[in-house]
Order: C-alpha cells, then structure tokens, then sequence
C-alpha cells in the first residue's frame, strides 16, 4: 500500500478483504463446478484460465494492493508480463512453424 | 547499522527499498514459474492424446480444493496480520499469523498425504510426462511454502518483536514485505490447482 492510513480507512480495507475473501471462495467452488461442464477441451482450458485469472486478479489488486500501487512497481511488472508472455509464445511460434513444415 | 528506506519512501521511486525489492525478487519468480508453466503447455501438446487426461484422472481433486480452500484463507489472515499492525493492535496481529502459519501446515499436511499416496501406487516422477511436471511444479511450490513458514516462524517468535517495540513502522513494513511474497504463493497455486487437477 502506497500512502499512509488512517484507522477508518484500514477497517475499511478489512471489509474489503473479507468481501475478497469470500469472493475467491466462490469462484473456487465455480472453478471445480466448471471442470464437470461437457465441453470440449480447449473450451475447458478458456473457462479454467478465465476463472483463475479473476481468482488471481483479486488476490494482487486487493491483498498486494496493487489496486493503490506506485507506479514504479506496475511498470516493473508490465515489463515481466511482457517477457513472461515472449516466453510462452516465442516457442509456441516455433512450435507452429515447424508442424507446418 | 541504519538499513536505509525501511520507514521513509525513496523521492526517486517512491518506494521504501524492501518493498522494491521484494517486487523484482516476485517478478523473477514469475519468470521461474511462467518457463515451468510454458513447459507444461509444450509437454501437453506433444504428449500422446489423453495421455495427461489419464495421469491427471490420478490426482485427488477434493484434497485440492481443501487445500486452494487453506491456501485463500492463510492469505486472508496474512492481510489481516498486516491490518492488525497498521491498527497498533499486536495481540490480534498475532493470532492471525498463527493462522496463517497453521494454514500453511495444513497445506503441506495434506500434499504430504497426497505425495505418498501417489508412491504408495508406485506412482514416481519417472511414472509419465505429466507426473514429471506435475511433482516439480507442486514441489517447487511446495518449497515456497515451506521458505515463508520460516519466516513467518521468525516473526512469530519473540525474537522479532524487540523490532515492534522499537519501530513499529519498521515492523509492519516488514510483514508487508512478507505478506506479498505468501500471497505470491497463493496466485500460484491458484493457477496450479485447475490446471493440474482439473484440466
């Protein structure tokens, strides 16, 4: 959390957490609920990585208070998203041009 | 010896210097995590159809969720740990990191059961391609948890807390700073659990 916080605005904070918390509860018993769906894989694979990505997004806007972060620390992790994600696609590009061949 | 920035922001970044650091620290290990993520997609694509459907039918899903269930409220309590500080509130600071503590001793508990009932099936890392990914994805999580338990230990003890009684401001920065780091963790497995277990 970027600035400093008066008391009100921490118990504030507190029923924020308890709302994530109960949210992430939720979308766990959605999570398991959608693996028994009769969809094809790749349908499976969207719906699993949608949920665990609102799971994820509540987890680091909310208790890494993200939300309320320096700039500093988002462009750093902008910058990782956008190695992390040349990690997964530059092989997977490689990966295509090679079945093609 | 002064540690500088612990209490008071940096005017070039804004930041105190642990909480900087700790952040690149967590955007190496998603580097770390993402190449075994990305290993996992390859190793999916390339393997034998139904291959990992098979081998992942092998997992217990309900021992899964407990745990992503435990996992969510140890990084509610650690939020909540943090809350207590920033309140002046040492007593309930306490109760909710030994929440957290004991959460992630359920954790590992139940991975211990899930572990040695895949060995007691002869069920090894050497078993298939997805059990391979599957033991060093767990275990190198696993190992996180077992790293933050230490110091979350360490915090819990009353070694630590001359630190609260001095600098208070230093503490909670402190548990922070820890608290990124466990709730790094829990988005792990967050990710980990439906695309082990249920994918």
């Amino acid at each position: 959390m970027s600035s400093e916080h008066s008391k009100e605005s921490i118990q504030e904070h507190i029923r924020v957490y308890l709302m994530v918390f109960g949210a992430l509860g939720v979308l766990t018993v959605i999570t398991v609920l959608a693996s028994f769906l009769d969809v094809s894989t790749s349908e499976g694979i969207f719906l699993a990585l949608i949920i665990a990505s609102v799971k994820a997004s509540l987890v680091a806007g909310y208790f890494m208070h993200l939300i309320s972060e320096k700039s500093m620390i988002i462009s750093i992790l902008l910058l990782t998203v956008f190695f992390f994600f040349v990690m997964i696609f530059l092989p997977l590009i490689s990966y295509i041009d090679h079945s093609s061949i | 010896m002064e540690i500088p920035y612990s209490i008071k922001e940096r005017e070039d970044t804004g930041l105190i210097n642990s909480k900087l650091g700790i952040w690149i620290f967590l955007a190496s290990e998603i580097m770390l995590f993402g190449g075994l993520f990305s290993a996992y997609i390859f190793l999916r694509i390339a393997a034998p159809p139904g291959d990992f459907d098979y081998w992942a039918s092998k997992l217990s899903v309900p021992m899964a969720t407990v745990n992503t269930m435990v996992l969510i409220s140890s990084s509610v309590s650690m939020v909540m740990a943090w809350a207590s500080l920033k309140l002046n509130d040492f007593s309930k600071y306490k109760i909710y990191l030994g929440i957290t503590i004991l959460c992630s001793a359920i954790f590992m508990v139940i991975k211990y059961f899930e572990y040695t009932s895949k060995f007691s099936h002869d069920i090894f890392p050497s078993s298939s391609t997805f059990m391979a990914i599957y033991f060093t994805l767990t275990g190198l999580h696993g190992l996180h948890i077992l790293g933050g338990v230490f110091v979350m230990l360490y915090f819990y003890l009353p070694v630590s807390h001359k630190l609260w009684h001095d600098q208070p401001e230093h503490f909670t920065n402190r548990i922070e700073v820890l608290g990124l780091y466990w709730h790094f963790v829990d988005l792990v497995w967050i990710f980990l659990f439906p695309v082990l277990y249920l994918l």
